[in-house]
Order: C-alpha cells, then structure tokens, then sequence
C-alpha cells in the first residue's frame, strides 16, 4: 500500500475527536426503483466505507448482472445472499455501517415490496430516523404512505423525505415543494410531526454530502448534514423517569447481590428511591457498580448493575422503575401487534409474550381490527395473516410493569413466541391496559377450592378426552361418568351437545372458531374443577396450542388428557353421525382428519386404542388411573 | 447532557446481549480464537458480570496451524481471565494430517474448524456459543441476525432464521438445536481498534509491523511461522516490514507492508485504508458467496 499521509491534526487530536462522536441508526424505506440501494451505496463511498477491493468486486459485478450498463450499481453491494441474488430483489433487514467526522451510523436497509412488512418493522424498531425514498416523477404512492405509517407506528421521530431522482425532472423546484406539500399534509394524520424534505440525486450524489449547484432554490441541509445534526431518541429517553428491567441477578457471593440490565430510560443516581415492580416493594440505590469503577450517575442505554441498600427480592422479568414516575400494572391489555408468521394468529389461542426480560403467557382476547396498511381503514377481523396488522387485547397470566409503546420502546414493546415452533410470529406495541384489569384484584374468597373438593369426598380434576370424530370420545367418558356417578362421585360431562347450543354458539368451525371454542370450554372445565368437581371434557379438540392451553389453566396433576386414539379409517367406516360421508361429499368444510388437521397428543396421560379395548374396558382403564392419583379420596 | 459515545453504545449492547444469553441458556461457551474481535469479547465479558467471572467457559476450536504467538496469548488469557479453557482439536483431522499444504484450504477448513466447532459443541453439549464475527466482514454477513440459529445438525437455515426487534431476542429452541451469538454484530474494524485503544486491551502482536519472514503467493504475503511451511522449490523467504489486519491458520493467512507499530499506527492506517479486512483471508475467495455456503455447512 502506499505510504501513509499525516494526518492533518494528529493522531491523539483525532482520536479524541472520535470519543466524542455519537450513533445513530437509521432506515431506508422505498422500492428498489426509488433509488434506494444505490442512495445507500452513495452514503457508504460518500463517507469512504467502501475498499478498494469492494469497489473492484462490485465493479466485476455490475458488468455481470448489474442494470446499470457499464456504470457502477450499487444495488449489488446490498444483495448479500446468493438466493436473493438471484430473484433480483432484498428480502431481509441488511445493516450497513459508515461515519463522517460528526457521527457514527448504522442503516437498516429493508426492502420495499408489500409482503415483507415483517421485514421494516425489525429495521424500524431500533431506529431514531426513517429516510422515505421518492421517485420525483411519481411523488408520494401508496407504498410511501405504507411505509410512513409503519415507521410512525413503531415510533420513529424524525423523518427525511428524500426526493430522489431530481436529475430526471431538471431539478425543478416545483416538483420538489409539491411532492414535499402533499406528503406533509399526510405525514400530519399520522402523527409525523418532524419532516425534512430533501431534493436529491443519488446516482450523481446531488445535496447527499454537498449542497448541489444544481438545486440553487433549495436552502435547506443537505442529506449528511441533517443526519450528522439530528436528535438521537437516547436523549428524549434520558429526560424521562428512570426504567431498568431486570436482565440478570449478579450473585458471586454472600456478600454482593446487583441487579443487572440496561437502562431503558432516564438517569439514576446513588440515593434515589426506587420500587420494584410489579412486586411494588421500595428500597433506596446503594452502588451504580462497574468493571471500571463505581458510576455517579448513570443514563439510558447504559448497561449496569444497582447495588441496593435494602434486602427486597429482585428478579429477572423485574422493572426498577424511580418512585417519582412509575409504570402502570395490569395483566390485559390493547395493543398494536403486527404478524410475522405463515400461521395465522388466532383469537384465544395462548403464545409467550417476551416484554424486556419477561416472558408470560398471552392469550389474545378478541381482534379488535386490523388496519388497511394503504389507505389506513379499519377492517373487522377475527385473524391476522402474515405481514397484517392489527389491535388486539391481551390477556396475560399475571400482572406486568410497562409503559405505553410511545413512550419508551423497551417497556412497551414486546414479541410473542410460538410455543410449539418456537419461532417469533409477533411484534407489539403495548397501547393501554384495559380498565377492567387495572381495578383488577381478586376477591380472596373463604371457601376455596380444597374445600369444595373435600367436602365431595374427592380431588377436582378434568378429563379431557380429545380424538377424531367418531372416535368413541363421548361414548367412553359417558361410561366413565356413570361409573363414577354410581360410586357417588360429583361429576360434569361438558361435550358438543351441551356446549354448542349455548355457550359457544356463535362459534362455528374455522381454525379460529375452533380455537375460541377449545378456550372457552377449558374456562368453563376449570371453574367446575375450582368447584370441586370432576370434569369430563369430550371435543374432539384437534391443535396441541389449545390443549397445552387448556392444560396451563390447571395445576400440575389436575388435568388429564386421554387421547382416544382411532385411526381415521376406523373412525370413518363407524361414522355415527354420518359426517365423514358429507365431509367427503363437499356438504361440509373443515371437517377435522378430511380437510382441517388433527395434531395427535404427544405426552397424554391416557391413551385408549379404540380397535383393541371396549367403552367399558377404556373406561375402567380411566377409572383406575383417577385411583392410582388419588384423586377418589376425600 | 450527558451522551453516550457510539463505543459507550456499542458496549451497552454487547453487554445486553452477553447477559441475556447467559439468563436464558442452559450451557453457554464463549469460542476464543485469540484474535483482536476475541479479545474485545473477552474484556466485555468481563464487564457484563463483574463483579463475578463471566459464567461460561472458553473454547477455542485447533487446527494446529496457527501462529505461534497465538498460542501464547491464549495461554495468558486463560491465566489472566480465571476462566476455564477448553481446546479441541478434530481427532480425525489429526489422525488423516490435514494441513493446507496438501489438502487446500477448504478441506483444511471445512475438517477442523467446522467439523472440529461441531465436534465440541455436541461433546460439551453448549447450547449458546458466543462467536466475534461483525456485520461488517462481508456481504452476507450483513444480513446476519446477532442471535443465528442452528439446527441439531448445526445447519444454518437463512430462512428459518427470526426477527430481532428492539432488545428482545427469542432464545427458545428445541432439544438438540444450538444458537450462535455475536455481540459484535453492529462494531466495524475500526470501532473494534478503538476500543482497544480506549480499553488498553492486549493483542498478539502480529497485528503490529514487525520485520518478519515472509514468501509471496498468490498476491499474499505469507509468513515463515514455523519449520512446517513447506516452501516451492526456488522459493526463499525474505524479510518485510509487515503486519495482519486479520489472524487465522499462517499458512493461509496474508500479512500487508505497513508501518503500523501500535493501535495509534493502526488506526491511522485503518483511516487510509483501501482495501478491506478480509481480503487478506484466503479462504473468502473459494466460490461465489463463499462465506455464504460454509456458514450453511456450519462454519462460524
């Protein structure tokens, strides 16, 4: 390489200079035929975060499969997967990295098409500042307005709105102040308060480092200008009161215990009181411990951990919240959630909800809508597909601390996990908790449910048979229940013919209404299981979610499941009701092992196989379980 | 107003992820490579749990062809850290004598680095491994979440891989399946030679302009590590003034001129640099999206 040049104000002046600069991370937002890429591509060699061997690498590239003829395109430096490659488009958040003398930035780089809305939320979701991509020729589409509501919805402050490819409209200042005028007015509705329009060419870098002398009339900053000056959101969160969810208990010894995490917002000093939620017990702060020293004040976005000078209990999932401001507690709530799964979410079907180091179990109450991403209606729903957003309430299975989404991302936003795949399938923003929640406190009743049991000479339990229609479900648990009722047990037999016709009839039979169904059967089983009794649950409940949610409803041992396990064919040939035969004519859709799934059980208590035992050997089978567990004496 | 700087940042993020990483695993390892990436790992270890020792083990993953004074750090750090050190060499690729001489640097590679990475998780059974690879390094890696997930096969899947929002990560995985972590997704080269600066942290030498013993091959400057190197005939090594901008197997591992005797000089360099980190790496040149390919087979 060739020799190095001095640098012009010396080495320890410069790196001085570089501790005093800050970050901020910002989108892009726009198609690949607004310019997006190669604006990025632009900042990148702009501020000389390209080598010399990229450069050659992209050059080779752009002769190969670039679309730009024998010029450099820099949408291919931005393509990193070969898969992507080749359908010509990005299908993922990308991160890029570059800085100027001021500041340090890091751009997500999301892609623009319609579907991958899971893709510019993940890329909006850490940062301070969209960029909006426009075409001058074309102005502000739908697309722009999709995309401006998806980064008002996640929060993002600041908005430029560049309006590219003023080369191909000969930099005409009408065009600029039209485009910037009618995006303003719309940027209003939508709570989009700071707006910087920005006339730009990013194939000839026009106003991106330099003021372009082709634009005179404009007086504004240019696009690195702006950037390098913007507020970060840090120092909004700073001047708020002070959050610090608890990620990890620092436990050496006996004789240190912190609490370790990130603050989330505002300042916190040794001496400051402080509560612990939702557990609402107090203490005062003792040490702001580091590996470098004790801290005398530390700020949000600083990763530390609080000595305290009172012995409280603290865990993970806790937020240490200043006694001057504190979160709200509720266990349901509205949010804003935005799906990111092939599998639908639906209505009283139960996922794990990660919200700072907590995660809890939520089931979704109803869809309240879901909103039209191009023209902002309200839609009524009872699902959400992939890329769909919408509001819905949550119920949770105990109380958290947060704060509205809008106030502070890292209270207020959360993930809900599938709990069979795993995979994260949702992003939300917490809106308010519902009213009926916050007065919520559970009456201590006298009688409890040991006593209703006890005085029946039995344990509660609930049997819950599932199977394929025709499987023999509500054969066998009806010969159980006579059993049971001859030995003078107290008993309850909730099936289809009980339930349909009253408390789930408005349901009908779509996976959603299916689930609903399930749920509200599994509130009623373990009301009649707080009331001492012994329930018998016969439907042919066909999705593990349910089941496991059903079961999370009961204390370990109170709920049995009992897999009446016949193969579709048998089940078929019996065909009591003659379902299957209508099922196979078309007459009925959804019809579960024909055209709607059944997820066998994979850890039931009880299996039965129909083809080898009888109703009255299966059930004596079931009998003897309930014996050996106890659950037939007082 | 107090503000944080971007290293400040940068470091509350590694932190954040280290902590939750070790809240929510069940056997985490950090693999250590001796490399500059590995040893600001390391010091933001030490600061996520201070004032405990950071809560995992090391690991580094042998091949038995690096640099001498690679081993002689990883020694000191273990020794200096408290932390254990677990090393693992790939028993078949010693039994066959893989080396790059003979077998070329991608079976060299692929039998121990990523049979040997898998060889050691499953023995050990980590369930999180903490790895220093950036966005930075190259393209595919730019789409690289800081939470990747791998198969029971430890088969890296690009569409199965999940949405990191905000600072929530979803760690659940199945019985067998193991996630790779990088808490230094979002630093570049030069944040990470900053940091070292600030932090005084220590690093092979290597990285540092020293008159060393060197052959040219295929554009790369190629250091005489040890009496192994097998050199063409007519071959003759000379003496350059050189230094690494990356460390990893000498034989495969290109050195650049340069005057760069301390962080200082390497950051100044680093400002003129015009060519980027890993070209020096002979192993990103092997096909078309390279890294790509090899971190579907399991390669870091």
């Amino acid at each position: 390489m060739t020799a190095a040049k001095p640098l012009v104000n010396g080495l320890s002046a410069y790196l001085a200079a570089q501790e005093k600069k800050d970050l901020l991370r910002f989108l892009t937002c726009g198609s690949v035929d607004d310019g997006k890429s190669t604006l990025i591509g632009r900042l990148l060699y702009e501020s000389k975060a390209l080598f010399e061997d990229q450069l050659a690498a992209l050059a080779a590239d752009s002769r190969k499969v670039g679309t730009r003829g024998d010029d450099v395109d820099f949408a291919l430096l931005l393509d990193g997967l070969s898969a992507e490659r080749e359908q010509g488009i990005t299908i993922d958040v990308a991160y890029r990295f570059f800085s100027t003398d001021r500041r340090q930035f890091i751009v997500a780089d999301t892609p623009g098409h319609e579907q991958y809305t899971r893709n510019m939320v993940t890329g909006a979701s850490t940062a301070d500042l969209a960029i909006i991509l426009v075409d001058a020729r074309k102005g502000v589409l739908v697309q722009t307005r999709r995309h401006s509501y998806i980064v008002a919805l996640l929060g993002i402050r600041h908005i430029v709105l560049a309006i590219n490819k003023m080369d191909l409209v000969d930099y005409a200042e009408s065009t600029y102040a039209a485009i910037a005028a009618d995006y303003r007015k719309f940027a209003g509705t939508i709570g989009l308060a700071d707006v910087t329009a920005i006339p730009i060419a990013a194939v000839r870098g026009d106003n991106v480092v330099a003021p372009s002398p082709r634009t005179p009339w404009y007086r504004g900053p240019t696009l690195i200008q702006h950037l390098e000056s913007v507020e970060v959101d840090q120092e909004r969160l700073q001047q708020q009161a002070f959050r610090l969810p608890v990620q990890w208990v620092n436990r050496p010894n006996s004789d240190f215990r912190g609490f370790a995490g990130t603050i989330a917002s505002g300042t916190i000093r040794p001496g400051q009181r402080i509560r612990v939620l939702p557990s609402a017990r107090e203490a005062t702060v003792q040490r702001i411990v580091t590996a470098d020293g004790d801290l005398d004040e530390a700020i949000a976005a600083q990763s530390v951990t609080l000595v305290l000078a009172d012995e409280i209990d603290v865990s993970r999932g806790d937020i240490i919240a200043s006694t001057a401001a504190l979160p709200q507690v509720a266990d349901q709530f509205q949010a804003t959630l935005v799906w990111m799964s092939e599998q639908p979410m639906l209505r009283g079907r139960s996922y794990l909800m990660k919200i700072g180091a907590r995660t809890a179990t939520a089931t979704v109450m109803p869809l309240k809508y879901k909103i039209n991403v191009n023209t902002l209606e309200h839609v009524a729903a009872s699902s959400l597909e992939l890329n769909e957003i919408g509001v819905v309430d949550f119920e949770i299975d105990r109380p958290i601390a947060f704060d509205p989404y809008l106030e502070n991302r890292d209270t207020g936003g959360f993930i809900l996990i599938d709990r069979i795949t795993n995979d994260t399938v949702g992003a939300g923003m917490l809106r308010f908790a519902l009213r009926r929640s916050q007065n919520l406190h559970l009456q201590a009743l006298d009688l409890d449910k040991t006593a209703h049991a006890s005085i029946k000479g039995q344990k509660p339990v609930v049997l819950w048979f599932t199977g394929l229609s025709g499987s023999g479900k509500s054969a066998i648990a009806n010969v159980v229940e006579r059993k049971l009722f001859a030995e003078g047990r107290h008993t309850y037999l909730l099936d289809g013919d009980n339930v349909r016709h009253g408390l789930t009839k408005d349901l009908g039979f779509t996976d959603a209404d299916r689930v609903e169904n399930i749920r509200r059967v599994a509130e009623v089983a373990r009301l009649m299981a707080d009331a001492g009794l012994i329930v018998l649950t016969a439907f042919i409940s066909p999705f593990r979610n349910e089941r496991r949610m059903a079961r999370s409803l009961l204390p370990e041992g109170e709920f049995v499941e009992v897999f009446i396990d016949t193969p579709l064919a048998i089940a078929e040939a019996r065909d009591p009701k003659g379902l299957y035969r209508k099922a196979r004519r078309g007459e009925l859709a959804n019809f579960t092992g024909i055209d709607s799934p059944y997820e066998p059980p994979e850890g039931a208590e009880i299996r039965i196989d129909t083809a080898a035992t009888s109703a009255e050997a299966a059930a004596d089978t079931i009998i003897a379980y309930l014996r050996a567990k106890g659950k037939l004496d007082a | 107003m107090k503000r944080l700087t971007h290293l400040e940042r940068l470091e509350a993020e590694s932190i954040h992820i280290m902590r939750e990483v070790v809240a929510e695993a069940t056997n985490p390892v950090m693999l250590y490579s001796m490399g500059k990436d590995s040893a600001c790992m390391l010091r933001l270890a030490r600061k996520a749990f201070y004032p405990a020792p950071p809560p995992f083990p090391l690991l580094h993953v042998d091949t038995t062809w690096k640099f001498r004074d690679m081993y002689a750090m990883r020694e000191r750090m273990a020794r200096e850290m408290g932390m254990d050190l677990i090393v693992h060499r790939n028993p078949e690729a010693q039994r066959l004598g893989i080396n790059p001489f003979e077998h070329g640097s991608q079976v060299h590679t692929d039998l121990w680095k990523t049979q040997g990475l898998r060889q050691a998780l499953d023995e050990h059974g980590f369930d999180a491994a903490f790895g220093g690879g950036r966005r930075d390094e190259e393209k595919s890696r730019a789409k690289e979440r800081i939470f990747s997930f791998r198969t029971a096969q430890h088969a890296w899947d690009p569409k199965r891989q999940r949405p990191e929002l905000w600072r929530l990560y979803n760690m659940r995985k199945h019985k067998g399946e193991s996630i790779r972590v990088f808490p230094l997704s979002n630093w570049t080269e030069l944040d990470v030679w900053q940091y070292i600066h600030r932090e005084n942290i220590p690093v092979v030498p290597l990285y540092f302009a020293a008159e060393r013993p060197v052959v040219l091959r295929d554009g790369a400057w190629i250091m005489v590590d040890d009496e192994r190197m097998r050199l063409a005939p007519g071959e003759k090594p000379v003496s350059k003034r050189v230094r690494f901008r990356t460390l990893g197997c000498y034989p495969l591992t290109g050195a650049i001129e340069s005057d760069a005797v301390d962080v200082g000089g390497i950051i100044e360099e680093l400002l003129l640099a015009t060519t980027s980190e890993r070209q020096g790496r002979m192993i990103d040149h092997d096909g078309a999206a390279s890294m790509e390919k090899k971190k579907q087979e399991g390669y870091f």
